[in-house]
C-alpha cells in the first residue's frame, strides 16, 4: 500500500473520530470548532488525493472545502450563536452513551455495507468508502437526536462533508461543475437557516424545535 | 374544420376581452355575450355540415414537445357541435339580458368562465387524442365549477361546488383509466391507435365500465348523481340551462365515442348494464322531482330522469348491436342521440323560464308562486311550451325521441336470447311509467306556479311594490323564443332528423335504418318498416287544431253563446285566502305515498296541543345514506389513520427518512 493511500486512510479514521466526537460533544461552540476541523481533513485528504493521482480539479476542490467549510460557514456559525447569544446548552432526546451506542451499530452497518461496493471500485482510496457512509449515518443521526435548531443544521452541513468524501473516495470526487454547485448550495442552505433562526426565536422566544410542535394541524 | 377552430378561438378571445374592465366592463356587459351567440350560431352551422361531408382531421402546433393536438371532425362530432352551437346560442343571447345589471366585477369574472367552458366543450367533442381530450374535459369542469360558485360567499353554494367537483374529478379519473388500458402500453394516445387496439374480452369490459361509470358521473347517472341537484339551483339560471342543456351532453358524446367508436366489439352484457342502471336512473329522476319544492332542484331531478331516458335508448342499441340486429341498434342509437338534441332543448328553455321567474321575482320555492301568467305572461308561454315537449306530448318534439325509444322497446321480438327478449319490454314499461310521472310533475309545477293566486305574504309586499307585468327583456325572450321554436321544428320535422342522425349510425356502425324507412315521404316518421308503424306529426297538429276549432265553434254558435261573469263557488267557505291553494308538496303526496319506501322522509307532525303548529316534511335521498355517507366515513377514518404520522416534530420527521434510507440501503443493494 502507498504512502498516500496509507494517509487517506489515516484521514478517514480520523474523520470517523470526529463525527463520534460530535455526536458526542454536548457544547455548541465546541461541535462548531469540530466541524471546522472536520473540513481540515476533508480537505487534506482531498489533497493527497488529488497529488496521488494527478487529477487537476481535485485541487480546486480542496482549495474550495478550506475556504467554504474550514472559514466561511464556521464563521458565519460563530456570528449566528454570538447573535442569538446560544453558546452552552445542547440537550438531546436520547443521553449521550445510548447515541454513541446506536452510533457504533450505524458503523458496522455501514462497514457490511460498503465492503462489497468497495470491492468493485479501483481508486487508491476505495478501503474508506465504508467510513464516508458511516460519517453520513452519524450526522444524520445527530441531526435527529438534537433538540436545539443549531446542531441540526451543524448535522446538515457535516453530512454533506461525508458525501463529498464518499464522492472523492470512490470515484476521485465529481465533476468540478456539480461540485462547485454543491458548495454553494451548502453556503446558501447556511444564510438561510441563520435568517430561519431569527424567525424562530421571535416567534417562540426559544430556539427549542419542540415549540414548532405547536404548528401542527390537529 | 378550420371554421370551428375559428370559433374557438372567437370564444376564447371573447373570454379574454371579458376580463378588461374599460369603462366599467362595457365590452363583458354589451358586446360579449351576443357576439358568443354569433360564433355559436356559426359553430352549428358547421357542425351540420360536418354531417355530410367526409371526415376531416387536423394537428394542432400546441400541446407538449413531441405530443401535438389532434382534432377531428366526423359526422358524431358534428351532431353533437350542432347542438352545442345552437343550444348554446339561445342561451348567449338570453345571458346578455340576464347578466346586464351585474356589478362590473363579477361580470367580467362571469364573461371570462362562460365563453372558457363554452370553448372547452367545442374541444371535447373535436378532440382526437386522449391527451386533447383529457386536457377539454378538466378545463371544462373548472371552467364549470367557477361558474357554479359564481356566488361563492354562500356556504352552501361552496359545498355544491364542492361536491361537484369531487364527482366531477372522481369521473375524470376513471375515464383515465379507460383510456390508459385502451392504450395499454403501445402506441401513442391519439384515438386512431386506441382504436386499433386488440383487446381481450376482460379488459375491454374492465375499459368499457370505467368509461360507463366514468362519463356517468359527468351526466348524473345513478349512483354518481348527487352533485347535480346541488350544482344546477347553486348556479345561475343560464349557466344552468348550459350545463343541463349542453354540459351533459358531451358526457354522453364521450359514452358514445369511446364505447361505441373507440372500445367497439360491443357485447350485450354490456347493453343489460346500461339498460339497468338507465331504468333506475329514470326512475330516481323523476319520483324525486315530483317531491321538489325548489323550481331549479326539481329541474335538475328531471335532467337526471332524462339522461336515463338516453341510457335506455343507448342500451337497447349495444343490446342489438351485441346480438347482431344493426337495423334495430342504429334505431335505438338514433332514438338517444335524438333524445340528447331534445332533451338539450327543452331542458335550457325550462331552465331559462326558471330564471327569468327568479330573476324577476326572487322566487325559487313553487310554494311562493302563483298566479305569475298575469304578471309575465311571455315567460309562461315559453315555459308552457317546455313543459309539454318534456311531458312527452305530441306534436312536440319530447314525444317523437320517446316514441322512437319505444319502437327500438319493440324490436325486441327478433332477439335470439329469450330472458333479454323478455326484459326489454319491461325497460320501456319503465319509460311509459317515467313519461306519465314527468306529466304529472310539469302539470304540478305551471299548475302551482303560473295559475292560481300569488301565495305567501313576502310575495304580496313584492308584488306591491312593482305591480303589474315584471317579464323578462327582449334579449331573454329572444332566447327563449328561439329554443320554444326548435320544440316544435323538432317535433314537426323528424324525419329530416331521422335522416341526418342515420348518416351518424353509418359511420359508427356500418349500418343504418332499413330502405323503408328512409324512403317513406317527409310527412310520416317510419322508425322500421311502414307496416309496423308510423306518426306523422304535421297530421297530428292539424287534427288538434281542426278539433279545437269546431269545438270553440260549435259552443260559441250553438250552445248559449253568452259570457256570463259570476263568483264561482266557494264549496260552503265564505272566506278564501290564497294559503287555501294546493301546494307544490300537497301536488306529490299521493306519489309519495304510493312510492313511500324509495323516499327518507322526516317528518314532524304536531301535536293537538300545540299553539304555534308546523308541520315539517323533509326528503332526503336514500343514497347519502347508504352511499355517500359510509363512502365518506371510510376516507375519514383512513386519513386519521395517515394523519397520526403528522406529529408536528422535526425528530420524528428526520427519523422517517433516515429508517426509509436504512431499509433502502439493506434490501436494494
Amino acid at each position: 500500500m502507498s504512502l498516500s493511500a496509507q494517509i487517506v486512510n489515516l484521514l478517514a479514521a480520523l474523520l470517523l473520530l470526529i463525527g463520534f466526537a460530535m455526536l458526542a460533544q454536548r457544547r455548541i461552540l465546541t461541535l462548531i470548532h469540530l466541524f471546522a476541523w472536520q473540513g481540515v481533513v476533508l480537505a487534506a485528504s482531498t489533497l493527497i488525493v488529488a497529488h496521488g493521482t494527478g487529477q487537476a480539479h481535485l485541487y480546486f476542490s480542496a482549495a474550495l472545502t478550506i475556504a467554504l467549510k474550514v472559514l466561511l460557514i464556521p464563521w458565519v456559525l460563530h456570528r449566528l450563536i454570538d447573535r442569538l447569544n446560544i453558546r452552552w446548552d445542547v440537550e438531546t432526546l436520547i443521553n449521550i452513551p445510548t447515541t454513541m451506542l446506536i452510533g457504533i451499530a450505524l458503523a458496522i452497518f455501514a462497514f457490511a455495507l460498503a465492503t462489497p461496493i468497495s470491492q468493485l471500485a479501483s481508486t487508491i482510496t476505495r478501503s474508506t468508502l465504508g467510513i464516508a457512509l458511516a460519517s453520513v449515518l452519524l450526522s444524520f443521526l445527530m441531526m435527529i437526536v438534537r433538540r436545539k435548531a443549531v446542531p441540526q443544521v451543524i448535522g446538515f452541513l457535516a453530512m454533506e462533508n461525508g458525501l463529498f468524501f464518499a464522492a472523492t473516495s470512490a470515484t476521485y470526487g465529481m465533476p468540478l461543475v456539480v461540485e462547485l454547485g454543491v458548495a454553494l448550495d451548502v453556503l446558501v442552505g447556511t444564510f438561510i437557516f441563520g435568517i430561519f433562526f431569527f424567525h424562530i426565536r421571535e416567534q417562540f422566544d426559544s430556539l427549542d424545535i419542540r415549540h414548532m410542535e405547536k404548528l401542527k394541524e390537529d | 374544420m378550420s371554421g370551428a377552430l375559428a370559433c374557438i378561438v372567437a370564444w376564447l378571445a371573447l373570454a379574454v376581452a371579458s376580463l378588461l374592465r374599460l369603462r366599467g366592463a362595457w365590452f363583458a356587459r354589451c358586446a360579449a355575450f351576443p357576439l358568443g351567440a354569433l360564433a355559436a350560431l356559426v359553430l352549428a352551422v358547421i357542425g351540420l355540415q360536418a354531417l355530410w361531408q367526409p371526415a376531416a382531421a387536423m394537428t394542432l402546433p400546441l400541446g407538449l414537445p413531441g405530443l401535438p393536438f389532434h382534432l377531428h371532425l366526423d359526422p358524431l362530432a358534428g351532431f353533437f357541435l350542432f347542438l352545442l352551437g345552437a343550444v348554446s346560442a339561445a342561451i348567449s343571447v338570453y345571458a346578455a339580458g340576464y347578466f346586464a345589471d351585474e356589478a362590473p366585477g363579477r361580470l367580467a369574472l362571469i364573461g371570462l368562465q362562460y365563453h372558457v367552458f363554452l370553448a372547452s366543450m367545442a374541444l371535447v367533442i373535436l378532440a382526437d387524442d386522449a391527451y386533447l381530450f383529457m386536457v377539454a374535459w378538466e378545463t371544462m369542469a373548472l371552467a364549470s365549477y367557477f361558474l357554479v360558485t359564481t356566488d361563492h360567499r354562500e356556504p352552501a353554494i361552496r359545498s355544491a361546488g364542492f361536491l361537484y367537483l369531487l364527482i366531477a374529478h372522481l369521473g375524470a379519473i376513471a375515464i383515465l383509466l379507460a383510456f390508459g388500458i385502451l392504450h395499454g402500453g403501445r402506441g401513442d394516445y391519439s384515438f386512431a391507435a386506441l382504436r386499433a387496439a386488440q383487446l381481450t374480452p376482460f379488459w375491454s369490459s374492465v375499459a368499457f365500465l370505467l368509461a360507463f361509470f366514468g362519463f356517468g358521473a359527468k351526466a348524473g347517472m345513478l349512483p354518481l348523481h348527487a352533485w347535480l341537484p346541488e350544482a344546477h339551483p347553486a348556479a345561475p339560471s343560464p349557466v344552468s340551462a348550459l350545463m343541463s342543456g349542453v354540459m351533459l351532453k358531451t358526457a354522453i358524446y364521450g359514452m358514445v365515442r369511446v364505447i361505441y367508436d373507440l372500445i367497439g366489439g360491443l357485447r350485450w352484457e354490456w347493453g343489460l348494464v346500461v339498460l339497468v342502471v338507465g331504468a333506475g336512473t329514470t326512475l330516481f329522476g323523476v319520483l324525486y322531482a315530483l317531491m321538489q319544492h325548489d323550481l331549479k332542484r326539481l329541474l335538475a331531478y328531471h335532467s337526471i330522469e332524462n339522461i336515463g331516458i338516453i341510457l335506455l335508448g343507448l342500451g337497447m342499441s349495444m343490446v342489438f348491436v351485441g346480438f347482431g340486429h344493426p337495423a334495430a341498434a342504429a334505431l335505438g342509437l338514433i332514438a338517444a342521440l335524438y333524445h340528447t338534441l331534445n332533451h338539450a332543448v327543452f331542458k335550457a328553455l325550462l331552465f331559462l323560464g326558471a330564471g327569468s321567474i327568479l330573476h324577476s321575482t326572487g322566487l325559487r320555492n313553487l310554494n311562493d308562486m302563483g298566479g305569475l301568467i298575469r304578471r309575465m305572461p311571455q315567460t309562461a308561454l315559453y315555459f308552457l311550451i317546455g313543459a309539454l315537449a318534456i311531458s312527452a306530448l305530441p306534436p312536440l318534439n319530447g314525444f317523437v325521441s320517446e316514441w322512437l325509444t319505444f319502437q327500438t322497446a319493440l324490436q325486441a321480438p327478433v332477439l335470439e336470447h329469450g330472458v333479454v327478449r323478455s326484459l326489454l319490454p319491461l325497460f320501456a314499461a319503465t319509460l311509459a311509467l317515467a313519461g306519465a310521472l314527468t306529466a304529472m310533475c310539469f302539470v304540478k309545477v305551471t299548475g302551482v306556479a303560473f295559475l292560481g293566486q300569488p301565495r305567501e305574504a313576502a310575495h304580496a309586499a313584492h308584488q306591491a311594490a312593482a305591480h303589474g307585468r315584471i317579464d323578462c327583456g327582449p334579449a331573454g325572450r329572444i332566447g327563449m323564443a328561439w329554443l320554444a321554436i326548435a320544440c316544435f321544428v323538432l317535433g314537426l320535422f323528424p324525419s329530416a332528423i331521422l335522416l341526418l342522425l342515420n348518416r351518424i349510425c353509418v359511420a359508427l356502425l356500418g349500418a343504418g335504418l332499413p330502405e323503408d324507412a328512409l324512403e317513406s315521404s317527409w310527412i310520416w316518421l317510419v322508425p322500421s318498416s311502414r307496416a309496423q308503424a308510423s306518426y306523422s306529426p304535421l297530421i297530428f297538429i292539424l287534427v288538434i287544431v281542426a278539433v279545437i276549432c269546431i269545438t270553440a265553434f260549435g259552443v260559441r254558435r250553438f250552445y248559449h253563446g253568452r259570457v256570463r261573469t259570476a263568483p264561482p263557488w266557494d264549496c260552503g267557505y265564505p272566506l278564501q285566502t290564497a294559503r287555501m291553494q294546493d301546494t307544490a308538496d300537497a301536488f306529490g303526496q299521493p306519489i309519495r305515498h304510493v312510492f313511500g319506501p324509495l323516499y327518507l322522509m322526516r317528518r314532524h307532525l304536531p301535536g293537538p296541543d300545540d299553539p304555534a303548529p308546523r308541520f315539517v316534511l323533509r326528503i332526503e335521498d336514500r343514497h347519502w345514506v347508504w352511499l355517500y355517507l359510509p363512502v365518506a366515513r371510510l376516507v375519514g377514518f383512513l386519513s386519521e389513520k395517515v394523519a397520526l404520522l403528522q406529529r408536528g416534530r422535526i425528530s420524528i420527521y428526520l427519523l422517517y427518512s433516515f429508517l426509509t434510507l436504512i431499509v433502502l440501503l439493506v434490501f436494494v443493494r
